[in-house]
């Protein structure tokens, strides 16, 4: 449905976007996930032709969107970063304005009608739109989006500027669009990513870190196995002697509770090991009251992969001096 | 383009600035032709057109980068051209749908201006009826082509501020240019000169004369400002 080859965006020496590719496949959602600053927008105004790209090629449902630009835009539903509402007109006015500017065929009525009850602002519909909560506008923009009922909908932060209430409401939304439409949205919030797309793709500095299923993504970081214990018992000697354990790579108490501790335990990868923490604890007489496995979060794993490994080492370095 | 036309039109009364742009219009004009056209009329001497109708430029010099300053400079600020770039609308019908409904405003009260004459011909002698449309038609087609500078302008900035200020700076050389050449022995320099100037052609509509060269050069002053704001747009994508 989507398709993007090396997709380039440079401003003067400065690689905004730097040889993205992916593509993605029908009814499809996909979450652009990057710091502040990653080329998450960047990309997003070149998919829909707001910006061109320096160099690559977008086609979108078999368009490319420069040489076929108008069928392209026509299958596309936008969501910018803030939304594109007019403050001087009504709900009412916008969205007949958008259908109008958009070349809808379908039936006006009912068309509006159902999208103004699936995001929820039939109670706003004759206000003026400057009058109406963060909340509001939001919704009126991913209305405004989804007129038209174009195969491909492209959200940018679409939860941004809502209350928790709001923002499962719009992740719901999202997810029932998933089922007719092919839906790109980017965020840098991650529970966002894991509560709505099927698909990840990791951006940072204008590059893909990773482009995985959701529940893959874990596989694409992790080098370690991690454990949260509770031992009571003296640290000192408890830290010692699980750090002498075979496979260990780094233990840490985390904080103390009465005669129980909480450490952190990562062994190598790919290596189970809780039966010789406990054979070593009960020999000693240290008794285990807590064991928790670890998987890494996708915090963890944005981190891992969007932090410059050398250079987290030289700050490291830099503050023990 | 129809879209952005309507939506352009209703904002143009939604927000008042048709009706402020309207009523001082109105105003300005009908206090200067009631002061030096219709009193001379009254007390029988001639009607001073010329005079009213460099007011009416004035005036259009003034009130018209007013109307025009917020057309792109306004959603640019907003953000709401993205709505209208990553439409299936092509950047041509983008500016034209603006450049009409502020053509549409201003040609309607040029429109109403035109009651004026009425007054004229009910109570002093006939007025040269084909004095007057050249003069209403002059008019149209210097306006036409101040907003056509006007939203080129507006297109270069995000501040309305200075989108208002710089079409009016703009206009004022454009004009002020005509009145430099008798002061310019070069002919070539003459002539490039009067085709900067908006002017010089304006005059020949005051005779009552219809100058078909005229009317195709106001023209082609709205067909290039329209094009090099589409070239505007079309650089800040490539940008």
């Amino acid at each position: 449905m989507i398709k993007v080859e090396n997709l380039v965006k440079h401003y003067g020496d400065k690689y905004a976007v730097n040889n993205i590719s992916f593509t993605v496949g029908e009814k499809q959602i996909v979450g652009l996930l990057g710091p502040n600053g990653a080329g998450k927008s960047t990309t997003m105004n070149i998919l829909t032709g707001f910006l061109s790209a320096s160099s690559g090629k977008v086609e979108i449902d078999g368009h490319d969107i420069l040489d076929d630009t108008m069928a392209a835009k026509r299958s596309i539903g936008y969501l910018p970063e803030i939304p594109p509402v007019y403050p001087d007109m009504t709900v009412k006015e916008y969205l007949n304005f958008v259908y109008e500017l958009k070349g809808c065929t379908l039936n006006r009525r009912k068309h509006i009608e159902e999208i103004v009850n699936v995001t929820k602002i039939a109670d706003v519909y004759n206000r003026v739109i400057g009058n109406l909560s963060r909340g509001y506008k939001q919704r009126v923009g991913i209305a405004q989006a989804l007129i038209g009922n174009p195969k491909v909908i492209i959200l940018d932060e679409p939860t941004i500027g809502l209350d928790p209430k709001q923002i499962v409401e719009v992740r719901n939304l999202i997810r029932t669009l998933g089922h007719n439409h092919t839906v790109i949205l980017s965020t840098h919030i991650l529970s966002e990513v894991q509560a709505v797309c099927d698909r990840v793709v990791i951006i940072n500095k204008g590059r893909i870190m990773a482009d995985k299923p959701i529940d893959e993504i874990s596989d694409a970081v992790v080098t370690r196995c991690r454990l949260e214990a509770a031992i009571c018992g003296p640290v000192k000697e408890v830290l010692y002697a699980i750090r002498t354990l075979n496979g260990v790579t780094r233990c840490d108490s985390l904080k103390t509770d009465g005669d129980t501790t909480t450490y952190i335990i990562e062994s190598e990868a790919g290596l189970d090991i809780r039966k010789p923490l406990f054979n070593l604890l009960s020999s000693r007489g240290w008794p285990l009251v807590g064991l928790n496995t670890m998987g890494m979060s996708l915090e963890d794993i944005f981190i891992a992969l969007t932090v410059d490994p050398t250079k987290g080492k030289s700050a490291k370095a830099k503050f023990v001096k | 383009m129809t879209a952005i036309y309507k939506r352009e039109l209703r904002a143009y009364f939604s927000t008042g600035l048709g009706y402020v742009f309207c009523a001082v219009f109105l105003g300005l004009t009908g206090f200067a032709f009631s002061m030096f056209t219709l009193q001379p009329a009254i007390g029988g001497s001639d009607m001073s057109l010329p005079v009213y109708y460099s007011i009416v430029i004035i005036a259009l010099v003034v009130l018209l980068p007013i109307l025009t300053m917020k057309s792109f400079a306004e959603e640019r600020k907003s953000k709401t051209e993205q709505l209208l770039l990553t439409a299936p609308v092509s950047l041509t019908s983008m500016v034209c749908g603006k450049f009409f409904a502020a053509l549409t405003v201003f040609a309607g009260c040029l429109a109403a201006t035109c009651s004026y004459y009425t007054v004229i011909a009910l109570y002093c002698e006939k007025p040269n009826f084909g004095v007057l449309y050249g003069y209403i038609i002059g008019i149209f087609c210097l306006g036409s082509a101040f907003i056509a500078i006007g939203i080129f302008v507006s297109a270069l900035t995000q501040n309305q501020l200075s989108a208002a200020v710089g079409t009016m700076g703009v206009l004022i050389v454009m004009i002020g240019v005509g009145f430099l050449n008798s002061y310019i022995d070069s002919i070539f320099v003459r002539t490039v000169l009067s085709w900067i100037s908006l002017y010089d052609r304006f005059e020949r509509f005051c005779y009552g004369q219809f100058d078909f060269v005229a009317l195709l050069y106001y023209i082609s002053v709205c067909f290039a400002f329209i094009f090099l704001t589409v070239r505007v747009y079309e650089k800040r994508r490539w940008a």
